[in-house]
């Protein structure tokens, strides 16, 4: 039986204590950014969610400078940032990509210099690409209790804000109207993003970081329209791209060119851009048989399709 | 140090006019994914062996595609962050295999303006040229689709066809500055300048003006700190381009604009 399915689990692989982290960090992951990811794709923040990530890289690096342990750095530089987009009005519909965009490139002109203070007694270009294109996987002993508590944390504000935000996501103007202080859900929710990118960005890397919080998220909100669904079905596809690429990645390691095996993110990327591809195929098959005129590209109104 | 000066002038103007377009359309995540992409290119390039800037181009240009062709059916800002991470996964494979890479890597993120050599002057003047010719030759039909979508699409101007031409014209853009400013903050940059500009201004030719104006100030105060104080270019032009935008919302924030028009109104009816 094992010979069967040899040639899709190379030899070692359940038995490998390095995948079972990696799957098990990976799953608590998906399951954190599918969650705030529905709502960051329904609310068009793909942008901000891309930003903490990157903001991780000031974060960091200014840890490293001071000599803290990177989680903190990581939280700390994101709730900052988080606070500041809020400041430059981030809420807004106009110029909401504009107060990101201004205050990431703040914070990476920052990660520049720390890491030219850094690099003054320690090598930097290593760690700024690792920062850059790591997919890390390897959650030091002493973090695995603060990330679990942050992903609870996120997972908690989340869920306690699911209705207001639900609704000021799909109708601001309509929630405020029943009352709903949309401007303090807004400001939570980014708190939420902030917090799930800066634990994704430190345990998977920003590529996947980001990859997760946007891709299964708007392929689920490609295929239904109803949010809960949505979030369940992000959550699937998130777990489901995490093992295969993990599979993938430990399989690639007696391919060519070098036998030092590819890396997890470019599988797992891979898999998630498929799926969202695959995800608009009923949209478009529908279209062409006239079912309804084509949309012009949306750009950056909320609602609820991917 | 002459050659900063002037490669630099060039990155400023092409940013000022480029990014004019780019707050406009309010796609500073594309100004931002496009060159933060197309790292992966220059990583792709140095690994077979041919010119970064070359890689850097067709990732570019590639990514731009990428974007518009997945933004015409499904979200732009979805559109973008995908094709920025599936770059960014392809940079990590090819990362992956490099053995060394490492010195080029710091100056592609953050700038090297004070290493520029001679021979960078002309490529960078010439692709500049060609973005501002590109820009100055789809003026009219970018504004009114930029501002009036559906006055362009009655005036029979695709929608599709100027959002490809003009990330074709922030590929170009931002190509020819990456290897100058810096991967990570050119964008900051693109859309600092023209936001501080737009806050000063409601007139689109003006801010045009005012936006290269204001992207030459901050490109020549920060090669100026990065010469005294050693530190890179990037942390300069990115804090800058966000003071300058503070600076653009306090103007307009204490009615400095509203000020200006009532003494127009004014001036008018007394003569």
């Amino acid at each position: 039986m094992s010979h069967l399915l040899s040639p899709v689990f190379a030899a070692g692989f359940f038995e490998s204590e390095p995948v079972r982290i990696a799957a098990a960090i990976g799953t608590l992951v998906a399951v954190v950014t599918a969650l705030v990811g529905v709502f960051t794709v329904m609310r068009g923040q793909s942008f901000a969610g891309e930003a903490f990530g990157d903001l991780g890289t000031t974060g960091g690096s200014g840890a490293l400078l001071v000599g803290v342990g990177p989680l903190g750095g990581f939280v700390a530089g994101n709730v900052i940032a988080a606070a500041a987009m809020e400041a430059v009005g981030i809420q807004r519909s106009r110029g909401r990509d504009l107060a990101t965009g201004i205050v990431l490139g703040a914070g990476l002109g920052l990660a520049a210099l720390f890491l030219y203070l850094y690099g003054s007694e320690h090598s930097t270009t290593g760690t700024t690409v690792s920062i850059l294109f790591g997919s890390i996987f390897a959650v030091a002993s002493s973090t695995i209790g603060p990330v679990i508590g942050l992903s609870a944390a996120v997972v908690l504000i989340t869920v306690a804000l699911y209705r207001p935000l639900l609704l000021s996501s799909i109708n601001s103007e309509m929630a405020a109207a029943r009352g709903i202080p949309v401007r303090l859900v807004g400001a939570l929710y980014l708190l939420a993003l902030a917090l799930a990118a800066a634990l994704a960005a430190l345990t998977i890397g920003t590529i996947l970081s980001t990859a997760l919080l946007v891709g299964p998220a708007a392929s689920a909100l490609r295929l239904t329209r109803r949010p809960l669904t949505a979030v369940l079905t992000a959550g699937a596809i998130g777990i489901g791209a995490m093992w295969l690429g993990i599979l993938l990645a430990y399989d690639s390691y007696s391919w060519p060119p070098a036998k030092q095996g590819w890396p997890v993110s470019f599988f797992v990327v891979t898999i998630v851009f498929l799926v969202y591809l695959l995800a608009g195929l009923p949209e478009a098959r529908a279209r062409r048989r006239g079912a309804r005129p084509a949309p012009a590209g949306e750009r950056s109104a909320p609602g609820l399709e991917g | 140090m002459v050659n900063a000066w002037t490669v630099g002038s060039i990155v400023a103007v092409v940013a000022g006019v480029v990014g004019f377009f780019t707050v406009i359309r309010g796609s500073a995540f594309v100004a931002h994914a496009i060159p933060n992409g197309s790292f992966a290119g220059a990583a792709g390039a140095s690994l077979i062996g041919i010119s970064t800037l070359l890689g850097l181009g067709v990732f570019s240009l590639g990514g731009a595609l990428a974007i518009g062709l997945l933004g015409r059916r499904g979200r732009h800002d979805v559109a973008t962050a995908l094709a920025l991470v599936m770059m960014l996964a392809l940079g990590a494979l090819f990362l992956n295999f490099s053995v060394e890479y490492a010195p080029e890597v710091y100056s592609l993120l953050f700038g090297e303006i004070l290493g520029i050599s001679p021979n960078e002057l002309v490529p960078t003047a010439v692709l500049g040229a060609v973005c501002i010719l590109a820009t100055a030759a789809l003026y009219r039909p970018l504004m009114i689709s930029s501002i009036l979508p559906e006055v362009a699409e009655a005036r029979g101007i695709s929608a599709f066809r100027m959002e490809l031409a003009f990330l074709a014209v922030l590929a170009l853009a931002t190509t020819m500055t990456v290897p100058v400013v810096g991967m990570l903050l050119i964008f900051s940059l693109m859309i600092g300048a023209p936001a501080t500009a737009r806050s000063l201004t409601d007139r689109p030719p003006v801010a045009m003006g005012l936006s290269v104006a204001v992207a030459l100030v901050i490109v020549w105060a920060s090669i100026a700190a990065s010469y005294t104080t050693n530190y890179p270019v990037g942390f300069f032009v990115g804090t800058a381009s966000a003071a300058a935008y503070a600076c653009g919302r306090l103007y307009s924030a204490g009615g400095g604009r509203r000020v200006r028009a009532a003494r127009r109104e004014a001036r008018r009816r007394a003569s």
